[in-house]
């Protein structure tokens, strides 16, 4: 489904990516791992298209199409989503109605007809019930006001709308309690099948407890330096990531 | 007095000396401003005496000012007596016979914004007995008003039905020689709405000139005057949503509204002259005075604004709030595109006591534009316990524009509060890619972002009016970004 071969790409001037290689096939789930500043949340920006990060070399096919010739809104609606680290605040503009042009975009790139309001508020429903979500969501702005573990759950609420073939989650994980954890682990599990994918971006093993990946990567230095099962990600967590540094040294 | 009427009559003899003879030419006048023009126009509208002294003393008083230099906006000097002050601003035999002769770039406007077809034939001028159906609505309309006793007539209308209420109300709350735009305008003004709303009576209908067909082809000084009376409401509505064919490059026009005890006074403006093209070359200069009086105790006045045309936009619709408990509103969004140049915002002036004001601006600039809020909220001495909550947002997309904040504010009295709040803050290029990751395209987004933005003062329209004004939004922003 995703094919990342020998990708480079720099950010303000600066190298952060350095020849990564990485292949999702549907009904995968894989866990990109690594320390502050290895490059995992720009390799996110860069599949999902932000302007600021130069692609300078390698290439990246997505269901078999050239991804970084698409606009940003182009791999969105093939079905790409990206769960933002730090979703940003949109005054004014009400939740439900960001969601919904959303989910129109997609259908009528795919030649589908619009969803109707009665459909829509009864999917949304049913979706916020399973991100455990309040009520009032529904007449708040997009993301305003919210708090951290608010703004983590509304990116895979809104996920579970899209339903889209591949989730990269940027670190979705981070600022949340346990119970939140859980909420947000619950809300990924449901999309996961054979047809799609879901890439979890994170620092920490606690959150493959309760998504389980199959395969763990070790990015670092702008480079994967390490892949493995669900057991690499416990070995991190015992011994540091300064371990796969030293063994790729070694 | 007399030697005056003579050189009326005199002009109007010469004109017919010099062979006007057809009615489309004997109803302008040469270009030129003096006393005898001044008189021509009130003799032309048979107005009584106590109009045509009225214009004469304007004329006179703005002989002596200056033209104001402390807005922050840039043009080429007028020259005043290179303008025709008497003339139907679309006369007939230069207006487009049918759709086929108007600019298609106008119309593709017009399709954009969802304006039925025989409402875009209006707006673009097209002669009048080409619109159809129109007549009929007016007529309804006009027999709904009669029975409730609304006066909502021309302004020429109601100089000569009404001559008393235009004397004890014209000028009451902008005298002539206010400023130099409503001088010239109290000099020459041609036509424009009137409104009276009797004691106790609720309007039972939004007015608005769409409704006063004769009434849209007021020109360039136009005069508006609303008067509502001891326990009356009436919203009005102003200018519509689409741009307007209009070529006259200088607009000055007057609004007045009293509002008397416990009266009500919504005014609604959605303003989307002809900007002037991509380079800055063009549009119309729209130098306007709006202010209401809250008269009478317990009174209100609500200006909304939505501003998206114009070359130079010079407008600060004011309240003066005299009556006790009475209440002054001003919701604003401005917007700026290309190299367009907005100096608006309002006056807030507080007499009575307990009075209150609130005003919301939200100013929108992009490409090369320049936009600036000024306000003065002015409490004094006299308006014990008056309040003040003034909420000023600019919103930059791109580099190359700008916005400006002028607050000013005189407190005169120590039990007044005043609270004042501003931001400026760029279209974020994380919301933008927020949007895009989400699948909207740059257009829906930056659209959506901007009508968040805007969301409070849209609030404040009548309904149909608010999705129009968006509309109208999208399509003045088209290409800011992306």
């Amino acid at each position: 489904m995703l094919k990342i071969t020998d990708l480079n790409a720099r950010v303000a001037g600066k190298d952060i990516l350095k020849g990564v290689n990485l292949e999702v096939r549907a009904g995968e789930v894989h866990a990109i791992m690594g320390p502050n500043g290895s490059g995992k949340s720009t390799l996110a920006q860069v599949l999902a298209g932000r302007e600021d990060y130069e692609v300078t070399g390698g290439s990246v096919t997505f269901d078999g199409r050239d991804l970084l010739s698409l606009p940003p809104e182009e791999r969105a609606r093939a079905g790409l989503f990206l769960g933002f680290q730090y979703p940003v605040e949109i005054p004014g503009v009400n939740n439900v109605y960001l969601l919904k042009a959303a989910l129109n975009a997609k259908r009528k790139a795919a030649g589908e007809p619009e969803v109707d309001a009665y459909e829509f508020l009864t999917l949304i429903r049913q979706k916020m019930k399973v991100m455990q979500m309040n009520e009032s969501f529904l007449t708040r702005g997009v993301n305003e006001g919210f708090s951290g573990g608010e703004k983590k759950r509304n990116e895979v609420l809104q996920m579970l709308v899209l339903e889209p073939k591949l989730a990269i989650l940027d670190e979705t994980d981070s600022g949340l309690d346990i119970d939140a954890l859980k909420v947000v682990s619950a809300g990924v599990n449901t999309l996961r099948d054979a047809k799609r994918a879901v890439v979890l971006v994170t620092h920490y093993q606690r959150l493959l407890d309760y998504i389980v990946p199959d395969q763990v990567h070790v990015l670092s230095g702008g480079r994967i330096l390490k892949s493995g099962d669900k057991l690499l990600a416990q070995e991190l967590e015992r011994r540091g990531y300064d371990w796969v540094q030293e063994t790729q040294v070694a | 007095m007399s030697s005056k009427t003579q050189d009326v009559e005199g002009l109007l003899a010469q004109k017919y000396r010099h062979g006007f003879i057809t009615d489309i030419e004997s109803d302008s006048l040469p270009p030129g401003l003096d006393e005898n023009v001044v008189a021509a126009i009130s003799g032309k509208k048979h107005e009584p005496q106590f109009l045509l002294d009225w214009r004469l003393k304007a004329f006179r008083h703005w002989q002596t000012m200056q033209e104001p230099t402390w807005a922050h906006v840039h043009y080429k000097p007028i020259d005043y007596q290179d303008i025709s002050y008497y003339s139907a601003p679309r006369a007939p035999a230069n207006a487009p016979k049918s759709l086929d002769e108007v600019d298609p770039k106008l119309l593709a406007t017009y399709a954009k914004l969802g304006i039925p077809l025989h409402e875009r034939a209006r707006l673009a001028g097209v002669a009048v007995d080409a619109v159809f159906d129109s007549v009929s609505v007016a007529t309804t309309f006009k027999e709904k008003l009669g029975k409730a006793g609304v006066i909502f007539c021309s302004f020429s209308d109601a100089v000569r039905d009404h001559p008393e209420l235009i004397e004890r109300y014209l000028g009451s709350v902008v005298p002539p020689g206010d400023n130099y735009f409503a001088a010239l305008n109290s000099a020459v003004f041609s036509d424009g709405s009137f409104v009276y709303v009797p004691p106790g009576v609720r309007c039972p209908m939004e007015l608005s000139t769409y409704f006063r067909i004769n009434a849209a082809k007021t020109g360039q000084f136009e005069r508006t005057l609303i008067i509502a009376a001891e326990g009356a409401t009436v919203s009005y509505l102003e200018g519509c949503t689409a741009p307007m064919r209009d070529e006259n490059q200088l607009h000055a026009a007057v609004v007045e509204l009293v509002a008397l005890d416990d009266a009500q006074i919504k005014y609604s403006t959605v303003q989307n002259w002809y900007p002037g093209d991509e380079n800055g070359l063009g549009g119309i200069y729209n130098f306007v005075t709006k202010r209401g009086e809250c008269r009478g105790r317990n009174s209100k006045i609500s200006w909304t604004q939505v501003e998206t045309g114009s070359a130079i936009t010079w407008k600060y619709p004011s309240c003066v709030l005299k009556g006790e408990n009475s209440i002054g509103e001003f919701y604003s969004v401005a917007v700026a595109n290309n190299y367009q140049q907005a100096d608006t915002g309002t006056k807030m002036i507080h007499i009575g006591r307990n009075t209150k004001s609130t005003i919301v601006s939200k100013g929108i600039s992009a490409g090369h534009a320049e936009n600036t809020y000024r306000g003065l909220v002015k409490i004094l001495p006299s308006a014990a316990g008056a309040r003040n909550f003034t909420q000023c947002d600019s919103l930059l997309m791109g580099p190359k524009c700008a916005a400006h904040t002028f607050p000013y504010m005189e407190v005169k009295n120590p039990t007044a509060t005043v609270e004042h709040e501003a931001s400026t803050s760029k279209i974020g290029e994380d919301q933008l890619f927020y949007c895009l990751q989400r699948g909207i395209s740059a257009e829906d987004a930056v659209n959506m972002i901007v009508s968040g933005f805007c969301k409070v003062v849209f609030k404040e329209l009548p309904m149909e009016f608010a999705v129009e004004a968006q509309n109208l939004l999208s399509v003045s922003l088209e290409g800011a970004v992306g």
